[in-house]
Protein backbone atom coordinates (compact mmCIF):
# COMPACT_ATOMS: atom_id res chain seq x y z
CA UNK A 1 0.00 0.00 0.00
CA UNK A 2 2.68 2.41 1.09
CA UNK A 3 4.72 1.49 -1.96
CA UNK A 4 1.75 2.13 -4.22
CA UNK A 5 1.16 5.56 -2.73
CA UNK A 6 4.85 6.31 -2.90
CA UNK A 7 4.84 5.34 -6.59
CA UNK A 8 1.78 7.31 -7.63
CA UNK A 9 3.06 10.32 -5.70
CA UNK A 10 0.03 10.70 -3.41
CA UNK A 11 2.16 10.06 -0.34
CA UNK A 12 4.83 12.57 -1.24
CA UNK A 13 2.23 15.13 -2.17
CA UNK A 14 0.47 14.63 1.17
CA UNK A 15 3.74 14.89 3.08
CA UNK A 16 4.64 18.03 1.15
CA UNK A 17 1.30 19.66 1.87
CA UNK A 18 1.44 18.75 5.56
CA UNK A 19 4.99 19.94 6.06
CA UNK A 20 4.37 23.23 4.32
CA UNK A 21 1.51 23.89 6.69
CA UNK A 22 3.54 22.73 9.66
CA UNK A 23 6.53 24.89 8.81
CA UNK A 24 4.44 27.98 8.24
CA UNK A 25 2.24 27.43 11.28
CA UNK A 26 5.20 26.65 13.52
CA UNK A 27 7.12 29.71 12.39
CA UNK A 28 4.12 31.86 13.19
CA UNK A 29 3.74 30.13 16.57
CA UNK A 30 7.33 30.78 17.52
CA UNK A 31 7.09 34.41 16.44
CA UNK A 32 3.88 34.96 18.35
CA UNK A 33 5.03 32.93 21.34
CA UNK A 34 8.30 34.85 21.61
CA UNK A 35 6.54 38.19 21.43
CA UNK A 36 3.92 37.18 23.94
CA UNK A 37 6.45 35.55 26.27
CA UNK A 38 8.80 38.54 26.27
CA UNK A 39 5.88 40.87 26.87
CA UNK A 40 4.81 38.77 29.84
CA UNK A 41 8.33 38.52 31.25
CA UNK A 42 8.97 42.23 30.74
CA UNK A 43 5.83 43.60 32.30
CA UNK A 44 4.02 42.44 35.41
CA UNK A 45 0.85 44.09 34.17
CA UNK A 46 0.94 42.06 30.96
CA UNK A 47 1.63 38.87 32.87
CA UNK A 48 -1.20 39.47 35.30
CA UNK A 49 -3.54 40.26 32.43
CA UNK A 50 -2.53 37.59 29.93
CA UNK A 51 -1.07 34.86 32.14
CA UNK A 52 -4.38 33.31 33.27
CA UNK A 53 -5.77 33.52 29.74
CA UNK A 54 -2.70 31.86 28.25
CA UNK A 55 -2.63 29.01 30.77
CA UNK A 56 -6.42 28.68 30.55
CA UNK A 57 -6.42 28.36 26.79
CA UNK A 58 -3.65 25.76 27.08
CA UNK A 59 -6.28 23.50 28.63
CA UNK A 60 -8.28 23.57 25.42
CA UNK A 61 -7.28 20.78 22.99
CA UNK A 62 -6.16 22.52 19.85
CA UNK A 63 -8.60 20.76 17.54
CA UNK A 64 -11.38 22.53 19.41
CA UNK A 65 -10.21 25.70 17.66
CA UNK A 66 -11.06 24.24 14.26
CA UNK A 67 -14.78 25.12 14.16
CA UNK A 68 -13.90 28.71 15.07
CA UNK A 69 -11.13 28.74 12.47
CA UNK A 70 -13.49 27.42 9.80
CA UNK A 71 -16.07 30.06 10.65
CA UNK A 72 -13.49 32.84 10.49
CA UNK A 73 -11.31 31.71 7.62
CA UNK A 74 -13.56 29.34 5.70
CA UNK A 75 -12.37 26.06 4.18
CA UNK A 76 -8.81 27.25 3.66
CA UNK A 77 -5.25 26.64 4.82
CA UNK A 78 -5.65 29.68 7.03
CA UNK A 79 -8.05 27.72 9.23
CA UNK A 80 -5.46 24.97 9.68
CA UNK A 81 -2.70 27.48 10.43
CA UNK A 82 -5.01 29.05 12.97
CA UNK A 83 -5.33 25.69 14.74
CA UNK A 84 -1.57 25.08 14.66
CA UNK A 85 -0.75 28.52 16.03
CA UNK A 86 -3.25 28.29 18.85
CA UNK A 87 -2.10 24.79 19.60
CA UNK A 88 1.57 25.64 20.00
CA UNK A 89 2.18 29.39 20.39
CA UNK A 90 0.91 29.47 23.97
CA UNK A 91 3.38 26.80 25.03
CA UNK A 92 6.21 28.80 23.51
CA UNK A 93 4.98 31.92 25.31
CA UNK A 94 4.88 30.14 28.65
CA UNK A 95 8.39 28.74 28.26
CA UNK A 96 9.80 32.09 27.13
CA UNK A 97 8.20 33.83 30.10
CA UNK A 98 9.41 31.20 32.56
CA UNK A 99 12.86 31.07 30.95
CA UNK A 100 13.31 34.83 31.14
CA UNK A 101 12.23 34.95 34.76
CA UNK A 102 14.62 32.15 35.70
CA UNK A 103 17.65 33.96 34.32
CA UNK A 104 20.12 34.42 37.21
CA UNK A 105 19.61 37.99 38.49
CA UNK A 106 23.37 38.36 38.60
CA UNK A 107 23.59 38.23 34.80
CA UNK A 108 21.07 41.03 34.60
CA UNK A 109 22.86 43.11 37.22
CA UNK A 110 26.21 42.59 35.52
CA UNK A 111 24.72 43.52 32.15
CA UNK A 112 23.17 46.65 33.59
CA UNK A 113 26.48 47.81 35.03
CA UNK A 114 27.90 47.39 31.52
CA UNK A 115 25.24 49.67 30.13
CA UNK A 116 22.59 47.23 28.87
CA UNK A 117 18.93 48.05 29.30
CA UNK A 118 15.57 47.61 27.61
CA UNK A 119 15.57 45.86 24.25
CA UNK A 120 19.36 45.42 24.25
CA UNK A 121 19.22 43.75 27.65
CA UNK A 122 16.64 41.26 26.36
CA UNK A 123 18.31 40.60 23.04
CA UNK A 124 21.88 40.30 24.27
CA UNK A 125 21.47 38.84 27.75
CA UNK A 126 18.07 37.66 28.93
CA UNK A 127 17.00 35.73 25.83
CA UNK A 128 20.40 34.04 25.31
CA UNK A 129 20.50 33.12 29.00
CA UNK A 130 16.98 31.71 28.79
CA UNK A 131 17.68 29.84 25.56
CA UNK A 132 17.95 26.33 27.04
CA UNK A 133 14.52 26.66 28.61
CA UNK A 134 13.06 28.35 25.53
CA UNK A 135 14.41 25.55 23.36
CA UNK A 136 12.64 22.95 25.50
CA UNK A 137 9.42 24.89 25.03
CA UNK A 138 10.00 25.12 21.29
CA UNK A 139 10.58 21.40 21.10
CA UNK A 140 7.32 20.69 22.89
CA UNK A 141 5.62 23.23 20.68
CA UNK A 142 6.85 21.37 17.60
CA UNK A 143 5.16 18.21 18.87
CA UNK A 144 2.00 20.17 19.69
CA UNK A 145 2.00 21.74 16.25
CA UNK A 146 2.35 18.35 14.59
CA UNK A 147 -0.59 16.95 16.57
CA UNK A 148 -2.74 19.99 15.92
CA UNK A 149 -2.02 19.70 12.23
CA UNK A 150 -2.95 16.04 12.04
CA UNK A 151 -6.11 16.64 14.03
CA UNK A 152 -7.14 19.49 11.81
CA UNK A 153 -6.35 17.60 8.62
CA UNK A 154 -8.39 14.62 9.76
CA UNK A 155 -11.49 16.71 10.28
CA UNK A 156 -11.13 18.99 7.35
CA UNK A 157 -10.57 17.50 3.91
CA UNK A 158 -7.86 19.34 2.03
CA UNK A 159 -4.84 17.18 1.23
CA UNK A 160 -2.11 16.36 3.70
CA UNK A 161 -1.29 13.23 5.66
CA UNK A 162 -4.30 13.52 7.90
CA UNK A 163 -6.46 13.57 4.81
CA UNK A 164 -4.73 10.48 3.48
CA UNK A 165 -5.53 8.76 6.77
CA UNK A 166 -9.17 9.80 6.54
CA UNK A 167 -9.37 8.55 2.94
CA UNK A 168 -8.12 5.18 4.14
CA UNK A 169 -10.96 5.02 6.64
CA UNK A 170 -13.55 5.95 4.04
CA UNK A 171 -12.33 3.18 1.75
CA UNK A 172 -12.23 0.69 4.60
CA UNK A 173 -8.56 0.22 3.78
CA UNK A 174 -6.97 -0.90 7.04
CA UNK A 175 -3.42 -1.27 5.62
CA UNK A 176 -3.52 2.32 4.37
CA UNK A 177 -4.72 3.62 7.71
CA UNK A 178 -2.00 1.83 9.64
CA UNK A 179 0.67 2.69 7.07
CA UNK A 180 -0.14 6.39 7.20
CA UNK A 181 -0.12 6.29 10.99
CA UNK A 182 3.34 4.79 10.88
CA UNK A 183 4.45 7.50 8.46
CA UNK A 184 3.07 10.18 10.80
CA UNK A 185 4.93 8.74 13.78
CA UNK A 186 8.20 8.36 11.88
CA UNK A 187 8.06 11.86 10.41
CA UNK A 188 7.19 13.32 13.79
CA UNK A 189 10.18 11.68 15.46
CA UNK A 190 12.64 12.31 12.64
CA UNK A 191 11.72 15.95 12.15
CA UNK A 192 12.02 16.65 15.86
CA UNK A 193 15.37 14.91 16.03
CA UNK A 194 16.76 16.67 13.00
CA UNK A 195 15.60 20.05 14.17
CA UNK A 196 16.39 19.96 17.85
CA UNK A 197 18.93 17.32 18.77
CA UNK A 198 21.71 19.04 16.92
CA UNK A 199 20.87 22.46 18.33
CA UNK A 200 20.56 21.15 21.87
CA UNK A 201 23.81 19.24 21.64
CA UNK A 202 25.65 22.34 20.48
CA UNK A 203 24.09 24.31 23.30
CA UNK A 204 25.14 21.73 25.86
CA UNK A 205 28.70 21.74 24.58
CA UNK A 206 28.88 25.52 24.70
CA UNK A 207 27.35 25.81 28.16
CA UNK A 208 29.28 22.82 29.47
CA UNK A 209 26.24 20.92 30.69
CA UNK B 1 37.66 65.78 55.68
CA UNK B 2 39.23 65.51 52.27
CA UNK B 3 38.61 68.37 49.91
CA UNK B 4 35.70 67.77 47.55
CA UNK B 5 37.88 68.37 44.53
CA UNK B 6 40.10 65.39 45.09
CA UNK B 7 37.23 63.01 45.77
CA UNK B 8 36.47 60.49 43.04
CA UNK B 9 33.52 59.16 45.00
CA UNK B 10 31.61 61.05 47.62
CA UNK B 11 28.77 59.83 49.81
CA UNK B 12 27.09 62.46 51.96
CA UNK B 13 24.46 61.57 54.53
CA UNK B 14 23.55 58.49 52.54
CA UNK B 15 20.80 56.25 53.81
CA UNK B 16 19.02 53.38 52.15
CA UNK B 17 16.11 51.74 53.90
CA UNK B 18 13.50 49.29 52.74
CA UNK B 19 9.88 49.22 53.76
CA UNK B 20 8.75 46.13 55.63
CA UNK B 21 6.97 44.86 52.53
CA UNK B 22 9.91 44.70 50.17
CA UNK B 23 12.71 44.53 52.70
CA UNK B 24 15.46 42.91 50.70
CA UNK B 25 19.00 43.94 51.49
CA UNK B 26 20.70 45.45 54.49
CA UNK B 27 19.82 49.05 55.17
CA UNK B 28 22.41 51.76 55.74
CA UNK B 29 22.17 55.03 57.63
CA UNK B 30 23.97 58.36 57.59
CA UNK B 31 27.04 57.23 55.69
CA UNK B 32 29.64 59.89 54.90
CA UNK B 33 32.57 58.71 52.83
CA UNK B 34 35.04 60.30 50.47
CA UNK B 35 37.21 58.18 48.23
CA UNK B 36 40.16 59.90 46.55
CA UNK B 37 40.98 59.29 42.91
CA UNK B 38 43.27 56.32 42.58
CA UNK B 39 42.65 55.19 46.14
CA UNK B 40 41.99 51.58 47.13
CA UNK B 41 39.27 51.51 49.77
CA UNK B 42 37.98 48.37 51.44
CA UNK B 43 34.49 48.24 52.94
CA UNK B 44 34.73 45.71 55.73
CA UNK B 45 32.01 44.29 57.91
CA UNK B 46 29.94 41.27 58.89
CA UNK B 47 26.94 40.21 56.84
CA UNK B 48 24.08 42.63 57.18
CA UNK B 49 26.20 45.75 57.59
CA UNK B 50 25.13 47.06 54.20
CA UNK B 51 28.53 47.02 52.52
CA UNK B 52 27.09 45.54 49.35
CA UNK B 53 24.21 47.99 49.56
CA UNK B 54 26.72 50.86 49.54
CA UNK B 55 28.49 49.35 46.55
CA UNK B 56 25.19 49.05 44.67
CA UNK B 57 24.47 52.70 45.41
CA UNK B 58 27.83 53.74 43.96
CA UNK B 59 27.29 51.41 41.00
CA UNK B 60 23.92 53.02 40.33
CA UNK B 61 22.10 49.69 40.60
CA UNK B 62 20.18 51.10 43.55
CA UNK B 63 19.38 54.55 44.87
CA UNK B 64 19.63 56.10 48.34
CA UNK B 65 16.46 57.03 50.18
CA UNK B 66 18.30 60.03 51.66
CA UNK B 67 21.58 61.74 50.92
CA UNK B 68 23.64 61.99 47.78
CA UNK B 69 26.07 59.71 45.99
CA UNK B 70 28.47 61.42 43.62
CA UNK B 71 31.07 59.94 41.34
CA UNK B 72 33.43 62.39 39.67
CA UNK B 73 31.34 65.29 41.08
CA UNK B 74 28.27 64.09 39.17
CA UNK B 75 25.29 62.64 40.96
CA UNK B 76 24.82 58.91 40.29
CA UNK B 77 21.67 58.48 38.21
CA UNK B 78 22.24 54.85 37.23
CA UNK B 79 24.97 52.55 36.00
CA UNK B 80 27.62 54.34 33.96
CA UNK B 81 30.68 53.58 31.86
CA UNK B 82 32.85 55.36 34.45
CA UNK B 83 32.18 52.55 36.97
CA UNK B 84 32.37 48.82 36.44
CA UNK B 85 31.48 46.11 38.92
CA UNK B 86 32.94 42.71 39.76
CA UNK B 87 30.92 40.22 41.75
CA UNK B 88 31.67 37.16 43.86
CA UNK B 89 30.60 35.11 40.87
CA UNK B 90 32.37 36.09 37.69
CA UNK B 91 28.99 36.57 35.93
CA UNK B 92 30.72 35.79 32.65
CA UNK B 93 27.99 34.77 30.23
CA UNK B 94 28.13 31.03 29.49
CA UNK B 95 26.79 31.42 25.94
CA UNK B 96 29.82 33.52 24.95
CA UNK B 97 33.52 32.76 24.73
CA UNK B 98 35.91 34.61 27.00
CA UNK B 99 36.80 37.02 24.21
CA UNK B 100 33.14 37.73 23.46
CA UNK B 101 32.50 38.29 27.15
CA UNK B 102 35.28 40.82 27.45
CA UNK B 103 34.15 42.50 24.23
CA UNK B 104 30.58 42.77 25.51
CA UNK B 105 30.74 46.19 27.23
CA UNK B 106 32.61 47.69 24.28
CA UNK B 107 30.04 46.38 21.81
CA UNK B 108 27.25 47.85 23.89
CA UNK B 109 29.07 51.18 23.82
CA UNK B 110 29.29 51.01 20.02
CA UNK B 111 33.07 50.87 19.82
CA UNK B 112 34.29 50.09 16.26
CA UNK B 113 35.12 46.45 15.65
CA UNK B 114 38.86 46.82 15.03
CA UNK B 115 39.26 48.83 18.22
CA UNK B 116 37.22 46.28 20.18
CA UNK B 117 39.61 43.57 19.09
CA UNK B 118 42.78 45.38 20.11
CA UNK B 119 41.36 46.55 23.43
CA UNK B 120 40.07 43.07 24.30
CA UNK B 121 43.47 41.60 23.46
CA UNK B 122 45.14 44.16 25.67
CA UNK B 123 42.79 43.50 28.58
CA UNK B 124 43.25 39.73 28.27
CA UNK B 125 47.02 40.13 28.20
CA UNK B 126 46.84 42.28 31.30
CA UNK B 127 45.23 39.41 33.24
CA UNK B 128 47.32 36.69 31.54
CA UNK B 129 44.39 35.04 29.79
CA UNK B 130 45.22 35.86 26.19
CA UNK B 131 45.93 32.23 25.40
CA UNK B 132 42.41 31.28 26.53
CA UNK B 133 40.63 34.01 24.60
CA UNK B 134 38.46 31.64 22.58
CA UNK B 135 37.67 29.19 25.35
CA UNK B 136 34.07 28.69 26.43
CA UNK B 137 33.52 29.99 29.94
CA UNK B 138 32.78 26.61 31.53
CA UNK B 139 36.27 25.33 30.66
CA UNK B 140 37.91 28.02 32.82
CA UNK B 141 38.75 27.54 36.50
CA UNK B 142 37.29 29.77 39.19
CA UNK B 143 40.41 31.92 39.37
CA UNK B 144 40.56 32.25 35.58
CA UNK B 145 36.93 33.30 35.49
CA UNK B 146 37.56 36.03 38.03
CA UNK B 147 40.54 37.21 36.00
CA UNK B 148 38.23 37.20 32.97
CA UNK B 149 35.73 39.26 34.92
CA UNK B 150 38.54 41.65 35.83
CA UNK B 151 39.46 41.96 32.16
CA UNK B 152 35.83 42.68 31.32
CA UNK B 153 35.70 45.32 34.05
CA UNK B 154 38.91 46.96 32.83
CA UNK B 155 38.33 46.86 29.10
CA UNK B 156 36.08 49.91 29.00
CA UNK B 157 38.73 51.84 30.96
CA UNK B 158 36.49 53.08 33.79
CA UNK B 159 37.81 55.47 36.39
CA UNK B 160 36.36 53.37 39.18
CA UNK B 161 36.37 49.65 39.82
CA UNK B 162 33.73 48.36 42.24
CA UNK B 163 34.35 44.91 43.66
CA UNK B 164 31.85 42.91 45.70
CA UNK B 165 33.79 40.12 47.46
CA UNK B 166 35.32 39.11 44.15
CA UNK B 167 37.64 36.48 45.60
CA UNK B 168 35.41 35.07 48.35
CA UNK B 169 34.56 31.91 46.39
CA UNK B 170 38.17 31.06 45.48
CA UNK B 171 40.48 28.66 47.29
CA UNK B 172 43.19 30.18 49.47
CA UNK B 173 46.09 29.67 47.04
CA UNK B 174 44.22 31.11 44.07
CA UNK B 175 43.06 34.00 46.21
CA UNK B 176 46.62 34.80 47.17
CA UNK B 177 47.62 34.91 43.51
CA UNK B 178 44.63 37.13 42.76
CA UNK B 179 45.68 39.65 45.42
CA UNK B 180 48.98 40.05 43.63
CA UNK B 181 47.29 40.30 40.22
CA UNK B 182 44.79 42.87 41.40
CA UNK B 183 47.44 44.96 43.14
CA UNK B 184 49.60 44.92 40.02
CA UNK B 185 46.71 45.84 37.72
CA UNK B 186 45.57 48.56 40.08
CA UNK B 187 49.04 50.09 40.26
CA UNK B 188 49.39 49.90 36.49
CA UNK B 189 45.99 51.42 35.69
CA UNK B 190 45.58 53.88 38.61
CA UNK B 191 41.92 53.03 39.07
CA UNK B 192 39.90 54.08 42.06
CA UNK B 193 38.86 50.86 43.75
CA UNK B 194 36.06 50.21 46.22
CA UNK B 195 36.41 46.67 47.47
CA UNK B 196 33.78 44.99 49.63
CA UNK B 197 34.90 42.16 51.88
CA UNK B 198 34.19 40.44 55.18
CA UNK B 199 37.78 39.22 55.38
CA UNK B 200 39.99 41.33 57.67
CA UNK B 201 43.31 40.11 56.25
CA UNK B 202 42.10 40.73 52.73
CA UNK B 203 41.13 44.29 53.63
CA UNK B 204 44.47 45.01 55.32
CA UNK B 205 46.41 43.36 52.55
CA UNK B 206 44.81 45.35 49.74
CA UNK B 207 43.40 48.60 51.06
CA UNK B 208 44.89 52.06 51.40
CA UNK B 209 42.08 52.57 53.83
CA UNK B 210 39.70 50.19 55.55
CA UNK B 211 36.17 51.31 56.29
CA UNK B 212 34.95 49.22 59.21
CA UNK B 213 31.19 49.04 59.20
CA UNK B 214 28.63 48.35 61.90
CA UNK B 215 25.30 46.60 61.62
CA UNK B 216 21.68 47.46 62.30
CA UNK B 217 21.58 49.94 60.97
CA UNK B 218 24.52 49.62 58.60
CA UNK B 219 26.86 52.55 59.16
CA UNK B 220 30.53 53.50 59.17
CA UNK B 221 32.09 52.60 62.49
CA UNK B 222 35.69 53.53 61.87
CA UNK B 223 38.10 54.54 59.12
CA UNK B 224 41.52 52.92 59.38
CA UNK B 225 44.51 54.03 57.30
CA UNK B 226 46.72 51.19 56.15
CA UNK B 227 50.04 52.94 55.81
CA UNK B 228 52.16 49.91 54.94
CA UNK B 229 54.49 49.36 51.97
CA UNK B 230 53.29 47.22 49.08
CA UNK B 231 53.21 44.46 48.18
CA UNK B 232 52.20 43.24 51.62
CA UNK B 233 53.12 39.64 52.21
CA UNK B 234 50.64 37.41 53.96
CA UNK B 235 53.03 36.92 56.89
CA UNK B 236 53.98 40.62 57.19
CA UNK B 237 54.26 41.41 60.89
CA UNK B 238 52.92 44.96 60.70
CA UNK B 239 50.05 43.86 58.53
CA UNK B 240 49.19 41.18 61.07
CA UNK B 241 49.27 43.70 63.90
CA UNK B 242 46.99 46.01 62.02
CA UNK B 243 44.70 43.11 61.17
CA UNK B 244 44.42 42.40 64.89
CA UNK B 245 43.46 46.03 65.52
CA UNK B 246 40.81 45.87 62.82
CA UNK B 247 39.59 42.52 64.09
CA UNK B 248 39.05 44.08 67.54
CA UNK B 249 36.93 46.77 65.95
CA UNK B 250 34.87 44.09 64.27
CA UNK B 251 34.62 41.60 67.08
CA UNK B 252 31.60 42.90 68.89
CA UNK B 253 29.87 43.58 65.57
CA UNK B 254 30.36 39.99 64.55
CA UNK B 255 29.29 38.54 67.85
CA UNK B 256 26.18 40.70 67.72
CA UNK B 257 25.32 39.23 64.35
CA UNK B 258 26.07 35.74 65.64
CA UNK B 259 23.75 36.22 68.60
CA UNK B 260 20.96 37.37 66.35
CA UNK B 261 21.44 34.59 63.88
CA UNK B 262 22.02 31.77 66.36
CA UNK B 263 19.19 32.26 68.80
CA UNK B 264 20.83 33.94 71.83
CA UNK B 265 22.38 30.87 73.50
CA UNK B 266 25.76 31.30 71.86
CA UNK B 267 28.44 33.93 72.06
CA UNK B 268 31.36 33.98 69.77
CA UNK B 269 34.88 33.92 71.16
CA UNK B 270 33.79 33.49 74.75
CA UNK B 271 36.18 30.62 75.33
CA UNK B 272 37.51 29.30 72.07
CA UNK B 273 39.06 25.89 72.52
CA UNK B 274 38.74 26.00 76.29
CA UNK B 275 38.83 22.57 77.92
CA UNK B 276 35.48 21.06 78.67
CA UNK B 277 33.75 23.41 76.25
CA UNK B 278 30.71 21.84 74.72
CA UNK B 279 29.85 22.51 71.12
CA UNK B 280 27.08 25.00 70.52
CA UNK B 281 26.51 26.03 74.14
CA UNK B 282 29.32 28.29 75.23
CA UNK B 283 29.81 30.71 78.07
CA UNK B 284 26.84 32.76 77.04
CA UNK B 285 24.52 30.56 79.01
Amino acid sequence: MLARHARDGALWLAIGVSFRRLALGYAMSVGLGLTLGVAMAGSDAVRRGLGPIVTGLQALPSVCWLPLGLLWFGLSDAAILFVIVLGSALGVAISVDAGCRNVPPLYVRAARTMGASGVVLYRRVILPAALPEILTGMRLAWAFAWRSLMGAELLFVAGGLGHLLETGRELGDLPQVVAVMVVIVVLGIVSERVLFDWVERRLRVRWGR
Amino acid sequence: MTSRRGAAISLRGVGRTWSQADGRGAGVEAVDLEVRAGEFVCLLGPSGCGKSTLLNLIAGLDFPTVGAVEVGAARVEGPGPDRTVMFQDSALFPWLTLRQNVAFPLELAGVPRAEVRSRVDEALRMVHLFRFADAPVHTLSGGMRQRGALARALVSDPGTLLMDEPFAALDAQTRDVMYGELERVWQATKKTVVFVTHNVREAVRLGDRVVVMATRPGRVRKLIEVDLPRPRADADRNANLLAAVVMNELRDEISRVQREEADDAWTMGASPGAPGRRLGVGGGL
